[in-house]
C-alpha cells in the first residue's frame, strides 16, 4: 500500500489504532473481545498472530514476499529464521537478546543476533520474523548510537512491512517520566506499518530479569507453535555469540586491591579509586567497556529496613519458591534504594494510600518524586504495618550497577580500575546510602563483577587520529583508560581532555596522573572547569566554547569526540556547545551543524557514554 | 669561608637575572589551570612580590595517595612600615583575610601582617584588594630590603613620630622600581611604554639575599636592633630625635650542623643625623649588593660579608661611598618585651597594648580578637600599631574615646595581658607547622603548652613573677629571634629541640647551645635542675641568664 494511502487511512477518531483494518471490522473485533480478561486478551493476540502466519504462508497471500524469503514452514523444511535485534546502551537489552537467541537456538530455531547500531534499516523489508529488545535512555530517547535505526523506522521512508511478524520487549525504568518510550514507539510503528504482532509488548522495569525470562519463554513457545508439530532439527544459522563465562547472573568474585579516596579533605564529595583483580577470571575488556557490580546492600541500610519492620534479620521470608532469612533477602537479593512503579503500587496497597496510588498513575509526578526519594523514604512517608513477607514481596530484585572501567588492561594486566562517586546524603535526619557505591566504599574483600562491553565507545582504530574527551566528574573514568591505552601503545594521535568538577584543590580526579601525562606528552591538552572556584559557575561546555576555534580545527582534522558522565544536564549542554561551535566556526547554518554532528555520530566519530 | 671568585653564582641569581625585573613567568603560572602551584622558578620571583608558595605539610602523603598534588596555597605578607596602619586599612585586611585566606591575620615579628592559605585563583583579587586598601606587599620578602621596623610606642610621641617617618622614608627609598608588581597584580597586563627599566639601587639581580632594617627607640629594644642587617638606634636629646647610632651585620639564621653559619649581633659603627639615615641605608645596601656572596645563599647575608672582610673594611667602604659617621652616642636599653595595657604619651593620647597570642587575630573561647578589633577599628580615631613581638597596640586614642574602647576591649576579651604571666605574654614563637615549608618541629602551636610547663617549673621554684624570655622556632632560621632569649628552643625534628640558654640581656647577648635534640621531658628536667641551682645560688636581683654565665654553667662571651 502506498504511503499516502496509509496515512489517509488513519481515522481521526481512533488515531492510534492499526490502520490496516477497517473501522467496522475493528469495532467487531472490539466487541468480540470486550469481556476478555487480560490473560485471555494476551492469549487471543497470540492466536490471531498464528492465524496471520498461517495465512501468510499460502502463496496467494504472499504478494510482497521477497524472492529470497525462506520457504514456508513445513514438516520437511527448515523453519524461517528469526532476527533478534537489540537496542542497548548499558547492555541489559543485549543480555536479554543474547539469552533469547540462545533459547531459540536451543529450541531448534534459526536465530540471528544483531545490534540495532549495526543494523541496516533497509533490510527490514526482507525480515520475516523480528524480535526486538529495546531500551529507553535520555529522556525517553533511544539508546545512544541507535538513532539512525529509529529515525528510519519512525520516519516517512519506512516501508510497509506486512510480511513481518514481530514482538517487542521494552526495557526501561519507571522512575522516568517516559517509561519504555523507545520500545513503545517501535512496537506501535511496526504495527502501523502493517507488521503482525506475535505477542503484546512487554515492558520491563529496572528489575527486568524475571519479566524478560517470562517473555523469552513465551516467544520460544510461539516459535514452536508457528512450526506446528514439527520439531526442527537443532541447528543454528550462526552460533549465538558465546556468552562471557561470567555474566550478571554469574559474576566473578574479583579481589579488591585498592579502595582509595580521590577527593581531598575539603571536598564535599567522596569519590573512590577502586582497583580490582581479574586474575584467573579469563575476563578481558577494552577501554570504553563498563564493569557490572553485583553489590550487596550496605549494612546500615539493611539495618534501617529491619528497624522499620521491627523484625529480626533471622525472620523467615520467601522470594518466589525460595525460603531464606529476612536479613539475607535484604542484604543480597532485593533492591533497597531505587523504587519502581510496581513497588509504589504495591506500597500504595500496603499502606492503603490513595495519594500514593494516584502518584503511581501519574508518570510525570512519579518520575519527579522518585528522583529524590528512595524506597526507605517512601516507606517512611507512607507508614504501614508491614509483615516481613509483605515488604519482601513488594520489593524487586537487586539490580547490578555499571561503572566505566578506568584502566587499560594492557597497561594494568589482570586489573580493572573504577572511579566511583559514593552516594550518601542526609535527608529528614536519616543517613541515605547508594547501594553499590557504598558497598564498594566499605572495602569488601571481593566484589562480584562482570564485563559489560560497549563497542560504541571505542578509541579510533587509527591510533594517529586525534581525540577530544569530555568527561566531568566520574565521566573522567573511561578517559583514564583511553589515555593509558594510547600511552601504552605509544600512539602518536593528539589527545585533548576536558574535565570539570567542583574545586581544583579537592576534586581534581587523578590530578597527578594528568599532570604527568601532560608533561610526557601522552596527553596533549587539558582544560578544566571548576564550578566552585569562582563566583560564576563554569562547566566543561564553557571551556569547549572558549576553545571553540581549536575544537573546530581538531574536528576538521579528523578528531573523534567522546563524552562521558552526567546524562541529565551535561551531555545536552555539551552537545549544544558542539553544535554552536560548528555553526560559528564553519560560518554555516545551524542545520549544517546538526548534520555534521549526526554524520560524525554515524561515522562513530562522536560517541557518548552518559548515565 | 667560601671564595666567591671561582664559584658559580647560585641558581636563584640566574632566575633573578632571567626574570626581566621580577616578572619571570608569573603571569603564565597564574593562568595555568592544571595546578594550584606556580612554576618552580616563579616561586623565587613571587617572594619579591610578597608571596610565598606553601603547601599543607600534614596532608602531603595522604594527597599523593589521592593522586592529588600537594595542597598548595600562598602566604601573602603585607608590608606595614613601622607597623603602623589606619583603622580603615585594618578593617580591609580583616575582610580580605575573611574572603580569601584561612580567615586569620597573622602579625609578624617584623611588624607586618600575613595572610595564609590564599589559593592561586584568589591571588590577583587579594593583591588588588590589598592595594585598594593603600597597602602593598611588594618587597615584603625576597632579596631586597624588607619591612622596615620601628619601636611602635615611645613616651615621647614626637620622637616616635619622627623615627617612624624615617622608617617609612627608608622603606620607600629602598623599594624596587620595577613595574612588574603593578603589571602582574594590578593591571593584569604589561603596561604601556617600553622604556627599559632601571633599578638604581639594586641593579638587575637585586641583593644576594634578604636585607633587614629596624629602628629602635631606647629604652625599648623590642625590634631586636642587633639582629638586623642594619639597625638604627634613636638618640634623643632634650626631647628631640637628634640622630641614630648605626649598627650593621646582625642576623639570626643558621643551619644545624653547619658551623660556617651562625647568628650574629650587629656592631655599632657610629652615629648619623636623622636626615642622613636614608643615605646610610642606601650605601649599606649597595655595599652588600656589590660584595655580598652570590655563590652561596647560606653565606650571603651582610653579616658574612662583614666577617669575611672585617668591620674596618666595611667602615672604609662606607667612607669611599661618601658616608662618614660620627662617634656613636651611648644609650641604654631596658627591655625587649612590650609594655602591655594602657599608657599615655607626651601628646596626651592613649595607647592600649594588647597581648595577641601567637600573633593570630582569631575568635576563640578565650578572646574575640577578630570581632573586637573590627568593632574598635570602626570607631577608632587613632591608629593601629603592630609590635615586633606579634602584638597589637590600639594607638593615639583620644581621651573622649578611651572609655568606649576600654569597654570594647573588656567586652571582647581583648585584655588577655591581665591574666597572662610575664613568661607567657613575653614569649615568642615563629609560624612553623603546618604552613612553613622549612619547619622541622612545631613552634607557634606548641608554645602555649611549653609555656605551661615553664609556668609550673617557675611556680615550683617560687619564681612565678620571674621575667624569663622564652622563644621557640621550628628551625634554626630564627624567625622569632630565639638566639636572643633566656631560653631558646630551636627545632631539630618533630618533638625535638636544641636548648639554647643565656641570652636575654635586652637583646644584646646571644644565648648558647646548651643541649641538643631534646624532648620536652628532657628540656623540662634540665630547666628544673638549673632553676633549682639558680634559686639556691643567685645574687639578689640577678637575672637567670646572668647567673648561668657567672656560675660558669655557660662560657662567657665577648658580647654582652
Ligand atoms: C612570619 C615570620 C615569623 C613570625 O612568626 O612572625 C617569618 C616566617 C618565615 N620566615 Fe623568617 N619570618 C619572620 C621573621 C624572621 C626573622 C626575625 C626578624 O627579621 O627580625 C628572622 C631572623 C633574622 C634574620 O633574617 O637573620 C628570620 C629568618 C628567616 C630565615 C633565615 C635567613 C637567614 O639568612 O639565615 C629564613 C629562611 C631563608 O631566608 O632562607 C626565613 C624564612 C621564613 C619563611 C618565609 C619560610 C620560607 O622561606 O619558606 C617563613 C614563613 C612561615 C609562614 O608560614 O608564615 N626567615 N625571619 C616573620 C616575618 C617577618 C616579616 O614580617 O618580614
Ligand atoms: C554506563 C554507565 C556507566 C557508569 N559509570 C559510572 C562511573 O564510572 N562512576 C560512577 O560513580 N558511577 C557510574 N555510573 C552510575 C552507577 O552505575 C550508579 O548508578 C551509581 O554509582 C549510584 O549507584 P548506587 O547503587 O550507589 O546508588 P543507588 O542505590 O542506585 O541510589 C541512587 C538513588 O539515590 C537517590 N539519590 C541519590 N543522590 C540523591 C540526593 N542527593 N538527593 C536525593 N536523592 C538522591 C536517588 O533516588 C537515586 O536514584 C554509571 C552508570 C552507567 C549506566
Ligand atoms: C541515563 C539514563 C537515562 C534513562 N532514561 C530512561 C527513560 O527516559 N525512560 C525509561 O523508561 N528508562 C530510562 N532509563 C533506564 C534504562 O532504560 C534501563 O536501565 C534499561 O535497563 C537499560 O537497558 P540497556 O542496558 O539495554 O541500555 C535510563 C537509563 C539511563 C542510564
Ligand atoms: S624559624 Fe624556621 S620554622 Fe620558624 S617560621 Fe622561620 S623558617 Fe619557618
Amino acid at each position: 500500500m502506498p504511503l499516502g494511502k496509509l496515512e489517509s487511512g488513519v481515522s481521526a477518531a481512533r488515531p492510534n489504532i492499526n490502520p490496516v483494518i477497517q473501522q467496522d471490522a475493528l469495532a467487531d473485533l472490539d466487541s468480540a473481545v470486550a469481556d476478555f480478561e487480560r490473560d485471555q486478551l494476551l492469549w487471543a493476540s497470540g492466536y490471531l498472530a498464528g492465524l496471520a502466519v498461517a495465512r501468510a504462508t499460502s502463496p496467494a497471500q504472499r504478494p510482497v514476499a521477497p524472492a529470497e524469503a525462506p520457504a514456508p514452514a513445513s514438516s520437511t523444511e527448515p523453519a524461517a529464521p528469526w532476527t533478534v535485534l537489540y537496542a542497548t546502551e548499558t547492555g541489559n537489552s543485549r543480555f536479554v537478546a543474547q539469552e533469547l537467541a540462545e533459547a531459540m537456538s536451543a529450541a531448534g530455531q534459526t536465530a540471528k543476533l544483531v545490534d540495532a547500531r549495526d543494523y541496516r534499516p533497509a533490510t527490514l523489508k526482507q525480515e520475516r520474523q523480528l524480535l526486538l529488545v529495546v531500551a529507553t535512555h535520555g529522556l525517553g530517547d533511544p539508546p545512544e548510537g541507535t538513532e539512525a535505526f529509529f529515525e528510519y523506522l519512525l520516519g516517512s521512508r519506512a516501508p510497509r512491512l506486512p510480511q513481518l511478524s514481530f514482538a517487542v520487549l521494552a526495557l526501561g525504568d519507571s522512575s522516568y517520566e517516559d517509561f519504555c518510550e523507545a520500545g513503545r514507539q517501535v512496537d506501535a510503528r511496526l504495527a502501523e506499518l502493517g507488521a503482525v504482532r506475535l505477542l503484546p509488548r512487554v515492558e520491563c522495569d529496572l528489575d527486568f530479569e524475571s519479566d524478560a525470562d517470562a517473555w523469552t519463554k513465551r516467544v520460544v513457545e510461539q516459535a514452536r507453535a508457528r512450526d506446528g508439530v514439527h520439531i526442527a532439527p537443532v541447528h543454528t544459522l550462526r552460533a549465538a555469540p558465546t556468552a562471557p563465562s561470567y555474566s550478571r547472573r554469574h559474576p566473578f568474585q574479583a579481589e579488591l586491591l585498592t579502595n582509595q579516596k580521590l577527593t581531598g579533605r575539603g571536598s564535599s564529595k567522596d569519590v573512590r579509586h577502586v582497583e580490582l583483580s581479574l586474575e584467573d577470571s579469563g575476563l578481558s575488556y577494552q577501554p570504553g567497556d563498563s564493569l557490572g557490580v553485583v553489590a550487596n546492600n550496605p549494612a546500615p541500610l539493611v539495618e534501617q529496613f529491619l528497624e522499620y519492620l521491627g523484625e529480626s534479620p533471622s525472620a523467615d521470608v520467601s522470594i518466589g519458591q525460595e525460603a531464606l532469612t529476612l536479613g539475607e533477602a535484604l542484604r543480597s537479593r532485593l533492591e533497597l534504594t531505587n523504587a519502581t512503579r510496581s513497588f509504589v503500587q504495591a506500597h500504595a496497597r500496603n499502606s492503603a494510600s490513595a495519594d500514593l496510588a494516584a502518584l503511581a498513575d501519574d508518570p510525570r509526578a512519579l518520575a519527579k518524586y522518585l528522583k529524590s526519594n528512595q524506597i526507605i523514604d517512601i516507606l517512611r512517608q507512607y507508614p504501614a504495618a508491614l509483615s516481613a513477607q509483605q515488604l519482601v514481596a513488594s520489593l524487586s530484585k537487586l539490580t547490578p550497577r555499571l561503572y566505566s572501567i578506568a584502566s587499560s588492561l594492557d597497561a594494568n594486566p589482570d586489573e580493572a580500575h573504577l572511579t566511583v562517586a559514593v552516594v550518601s546524603y542526609t535527608r529528614d535526619g536519616y543517613a541515605h546510602f547508594g547501594a553499590a557505591s557504598n558497598f564498594l566504599a566499605a572495602g569488601p574483600s571481593t566484589v562480584p563483577v562482570y564485563v559489560e562491553p560497549n563497542d560504541h565507545f571505542r578509541l579510533p582504530q587509527d591510533s594517529a587520529a586525534p581525540i577530544i574527551m569530555v568527561g566531568p566528574g566520574t565521566g573522567i573514568a573511561p578517559f583514564r583508560a583511553f589515555v593509558e591505552q594510547r600511552r601504552h601503545q605509544a600512539a602518536v594521535g593528539k589527545s585533548w581532555l576536558f574535565f570539570g568538577d567542583r574545586t581544583r584543590r579537592n576534586d581534581f580526579l587523578y590530578q597527578l596522573e594528568w599532570q604527568r601525562y601532560l608533561k610526557e606528552g601522552a596527553l596533549t591538552r587539558l582544560d578544566v572547569a571548576f564550578s566552585r572556584d569562582q563566583a560564576e559557575k563554569v562547566y566543561v561546555q564553557h571551556r569547549l566554547r572558549e576553545r571553540g576555534a581549536q575544537v573546530y580545527a581538531w574536528l576538521m582534522d579528523g578528531a573523534h569526540v567522546y563524552v562521558c558522565g552526567d546524562a541529565e544536564h551535561m551531555a545536552g549542554d555539551v552537545h549544544q556547545a558542539l553544535l554552536d561551535i560548528v555553526a560559528e566556526h564553519s560560518g554555516r547554518s545551524a542545520d549544517h551543524a546538526v548534520s555534521l554532528l549526526s554524520d560524525l555520530k554515524t561515522q562513530g566519530r562522536y560517541q557518548r557514554d552518559v548515565y | 669561608m667560601s671564595d666567591p671568585s671561582n664559584k658559580p653564582v647560585t641558581e636563584v641569581e640566574d632566575i633573578k637575572a632571567r626574570s626581566a625585573h621580577l616578572r619571570g613567568t608569573l603571569a603564565e603560572s597564574l593562568a595555568d589551570p592544571v595546578t594550584g602551584s606556580i612554576a618552580p622558578d616563579d616561586t623565587q620571583i613571587s617572594k619579591f612580590h610578597g608571596i610565598y608558595q606553601q603547601d599543607d605539610r600534614e596532608t602531603r602523603v595522604e594527597r599523593t595517595k589521592q593522586k592529588l598534588e600537594p595542597d598548595y596555597s600562598f602566604m601573602i605578607r603585607a608590608r606595614v612600615p613601622a607597623g603602623i596602619c589606619t583603622p580603615a586599612q585594618w578593617l580591609a585586611l580583616q575582610q580580605i583575610a575573611a574572603d580569601h585566606s584561612n580567615g586569620e591575620l597573622r602579625l609578624t615579628t617584623r611588624q607586618a601582617v600575613q595572610l595564609h592559605g590564599v589559593l592561586k585563583g584568589d591571588l590577583r583579587t587579594t593583591m588588588r584588594r590589598i592595594n585598594d586598601a593603600l597597602l602593598d606587599t611588594f618587597a615584603a620578602c625576597g632579596d631586597v630590603n624588607r619591612n622596615v621596623g620601628c619601636t611602635p610606642l615611645a613616651e615621647n610621641a614626637e620622637v616616635h613620630r619622627r623615627a617612624s617617618r624615617w622608617a617609612a622614608r627608608i622603606s620607600e627609598h629602598l623599594t624596587p622600581r620595577t613595574r612588574a608588581y603593578h603589571e602582574i597584580w594590578l593591571a593584569g597586563s604589561p603596561l604601556p611604554g617600553n622604556e627599559p627599566e632601571h633599578e638604581p639601587i639594586y641593579g638587575a639581580t637585586y641583593l644576594p639575599r634578604k636585607f633587614k632594617i629596624a629602628l629602635a627607640i631606647p629604652p625599648l629594644n623590642d625590634v631586636d636592633v642587633f639582629a638586623q642587617d642594619l639597625g638604627f638606634i634613636a638618640v634623643e636629646r632634650f626631647g628631640k630625635l637628634i640622630g641614630f647610632n648605626v649598627a650593621v651585620g646582625g642576623g639570626m639564621g643558621m643551619s644545624h650542623g653547619e658551623p660556617a653559619t651562625y647568628p650574629r649581633l650587629a656592631d655599632v659603627i657610629g652615629f648619623c643625623s636623622p636626615a642622613a639615615s636614608v643615605a646610610v641605608a642606601e650605601a649599606v645596601v649597595k655595599i652588600q649588593r656589590d660584595f655580598g656572596d652570590r655563590t652561596d645563599r647560606k653565606h650571603a647575608r651582610l653579616k658574612y660579608t662583614i666577617d669575611d672582610r672585617g668591620l674596618d673594611w666595611f667602615v672604609d667602604e662606607l667612607g669611599r661611598r661618601g658616608v662618614h659617621l660620627r662617634a656613636a652616642v651611648p644609650v641604654d636599653f631596658e627591655q625587649t618585651g612590650d609594655r602591655f595595657g594602657w599608657s599615655e604619651d607626651s601628646d596626651g593620647l592613649w595607647h592600649a597594648t594588647l597581648y595577641v597570642p601567637g600573633g593570630r587575630v582569631v575568635d576563640n573561647e578565650k578572646t574575640r580578637l577578630q570581632t573586637g578589633l573590627s568593632a574598635i577599628a570602626r570607631i577608632l580615631k587613632g591608629e593601629f600599631r603592630i609590635t615586633p613581638n606579634q602584638n597589637l597596640i590600639i594607638s593615639r586614642i583620644e581621651d573622649t574615646q578611651k572609655e568606649e574602647i576600654q569597654r570594647l576591649i573588656t567586652e571582647h576579651g581583648l585584655d588577655l595581658w591581665r591574666d597572662a604571666a610575664p613568661v607567657r605574654r613575653n614569649a615568642l614563637a615563629c609560624v612553623a607547622l603546618p604552613t612553613c615549608g622549612l619547619a622541622m618541629a612545631e613552634a607557634e602551636r606548641y608554645l602555649p603548652q611549653f609555656i605551661g610547663k615553664v609556668e609550673e617549673l617557675l611556680a615550683r621554684h617560687g619564681l612565678s613573677e620571674q621575667d624569663l624570655l622564652v622563644r621557640i622556632t621550628g628551625c634554626p632560621n630564627g624567625c622569632a629571634r630565639p638566639y636572643l632569649a633566656d631560653v631558646g628552643l630551636v627545632g631539630k625534628a618533630p618533638g625535638r629541640y636544641n636548648l639554647m640558654l643565656g641570652g636575654g640581656a635586652v637583646g644584646a647577648r646571644l644565648n648558647q647551645g646548651y643541649r641538643e635534640n631534646l624532648s620536652e621531658e628532657r628540656i623540662v628536667d634540665e630547666l628544673d635542675r638549673l632553676l633549682a641551682d639558680f634559686v639556691g645560688n643567685r645574687d639578689s636581683g640577678e637575672p637567670f641568664s646572668d647567673y648561668l654565665h657567672r656560675a660558669g654553667i655557660l662560657e662567657s662571651q665577648p658580647h654582652g
